[in-house]
């Protein structure tokens, strides 16, 4: 077998040896990767931005362990910076293996900022059937809902006091991992009207991106580097993501060497027959 | 009267759910509460269909010792483990040991199955893309643009990032939206088939 032959049949085990000091040599190395904002992630940036103290703000937390390193960063930074704001903040989980991942982030943050359940936020928590519980939701929290994660009625919420359903939210803000995205978009903002966000992973971002010309939603921010990028625009001391990207990029940086390999091996073992 | 039966209900069942759909008034808001308690109830009882299918299959692998029925072994432990220390509203507490097993065994396990998607997508794309034909060079280069907004490039990254805008905002949008009506045309007539009883593959075999 040819040089060039070679190149374009290693076995596959280099190429896990080769991602796996690619991955870990960056957290060994501090160094950090510049990042520019997107104008998809700085609308989702600019409209929390402007909420005043006192509105109300939906966050979805429709996503699992799997994807919580991309996601999770975008969940913290939001919340924190509706916190600082004073947004009061209607916070759901609609994955099934995600209330509990999503409760520790809630109560995490809200510790942070001396925030109270029911006054400050409420966290409804996880229903089966997302779809169902999203255009029920549209009608009345409390149908899908009639307490919260921690078994309070809402009715004897102070923040949730003439709170009926999305009409007196701003907007909703999904993190997504999976079709509920879908269901936001048809239901929530094509039946209710109410402005609809998605932050999604890597790999869904270009299945989002059809939408946000025709408005159906506003901001897309697409897996790490749209944490990054709102991270960056939020300017807040823990920045998880963008400790993140360097990893991504040298793993990047390795897929696109290691497809340089093979085509050049394909082209040189062709050339030579 | 075997078969009338389940087709009047899912009839009934889709025509009322859509007129209320169609026809939002609050008057109507009973159908719809009632519908989704009575969904909820339902799948209540198809997810315990589902645990007992589960617990009938591993414990039969168990029982005949079957090749990998020690995995099967472990996944009636945590079948049941979970079930057991889970099943109180007190297991959510901070400090149980249910969260603890949540959150320092499932969540590392889930996020670890995750990970190592990264070396087998390395894997695959050194091997899939090979520039073999017109087509496989289109699909090669513009994965690779795309994978470039990744990568900070000085002063390559505006055009990289333009050509990147383009691609997802012309190509990528038409193709994806193509999709979408078709995927929502096939819904809607499998939809009327099944409530019209023409498709009845939802009542399994006789």
């Amino acid at each position: 077998m040819s040089f060039y032959e070679k190149m374009m049949t290693l076995d596959r085990r280099w190429v896990y040896l080769c991602v796996g000091i690619a991955v870990a040599v960056p957290l060994f190395v501090p160094f950090t990767v510049p990042v520019s904002v997107t104008p998809e992630v700085r609308s989702v940036y600019d409209f929390v931005e402007s909420l005043k103290e006192g509105d109300r703000l939906f966050i979805a937390i429709d996503y699992d362990p799997t994807v919580m390193a991309e996601l999770q960063p975008m969940s913290l930074t939001i919340m924190r910076q509706c916190f600082a704001k004073g947004v009061k903040l209607i916070i759901s989980a609609l994955h099934q293996n995600g209330p509990g991942m999503a409760e520790q982030l809630v109560s995490l943050v809200s510790k942070e900022f001396d925030k109270k359940s029911g006054v400050d936020y409420c966290y409804l928590g996880y229903k089966p059937y997302p779809g169902l519980t999203i255009l029920a939701m549209g009608q009345n929290f409390r149908i899908p809902f009639p307490q919260d994660y921690y078994g309070v009625s809402l009715d004897s919420m102070p923040m949730m006091q003439g709170v009926r359903n999305y009409d007196q939210v701003k907007a909703i803000i999904a993190m997504e991992a999976g079709w509920v995205a879908d269901s936001w978009i048809r239901d929530a903002n094509g039946r209710y009207k109410v402005p609809v966000a998605l932050g999604v992973t890597g790999v869904m971002a270009a299945d989002y991106f059809q939408y946000l010309p025709s408005k159906q939603i506003f901001g897309l921010m697409g897996g790490l580097k749209g944490a990054a990028e709102y991270e960056s625009l939020a300017k807040q001391k823990e920045r998880q993501a963008t400790g993140r990207m360097k990893v991504q990029t040298i793993a990047h940086i390795m897929v696109i060497i290691f497809i340089v390999i093979g085509n050049v091996g394909f082209f040189m073992s062709k050339r030579k027959k | 009267m075997r078969w009338q039966i389940p087709l009047l209900i899912v009839l009934l069942c889709g025509v009322v759910v859509a007129v209320q759909y169609f026809v939002p008034l609050e008057e109507l808001e009973f159908i719809y509460e009632n519908a989704l308690d009575w969904i909820i109830i339902t799948g209540v009882f198809a997810m315990m269909l589902g645990l007992w299918s589960l617990f009938r299959v591993s414990i039969s692998k168990v029982q005949n010792k079957a090749p990998g029925w020690g995995y099967n072994l472990i996944t009636l432990a945590g079948l049941f483990g979970m079930l057991f220390l889970g099943y109180r509203v007190e297991s959510l507490a901070e400090g149980s040991l249910f969260m603890k097993l949540f959150r320092y065994v499932y969540i590392p396990i889930q996020a670890t199955m995750f990970s190592l998607l990264a070396f087998y997508v390395a894997s695959a794309a050194y091997r899939a893309f090979r520039a073999r034909t017109v087509v496989s060079t289109i699909l090669l280069a513009t994965a690779l643009i795309i994978m470039l907004r990744m990568i900070p490039l000085g002063f390559l990254s505006n055009w990289n990032q333009v050509l990147a805008n383009w691609i997802l905002t012309v190509p990528n949008m038409a193709a994806k939206r193509a999709i979408a009506m078709g995927v929502g045309l096939g819904m809607i007539a499998t939809a009327l088939k099944i409530v019209l009883g023409i498709e009845r593959a939802y009542m399994g075999r006789d």
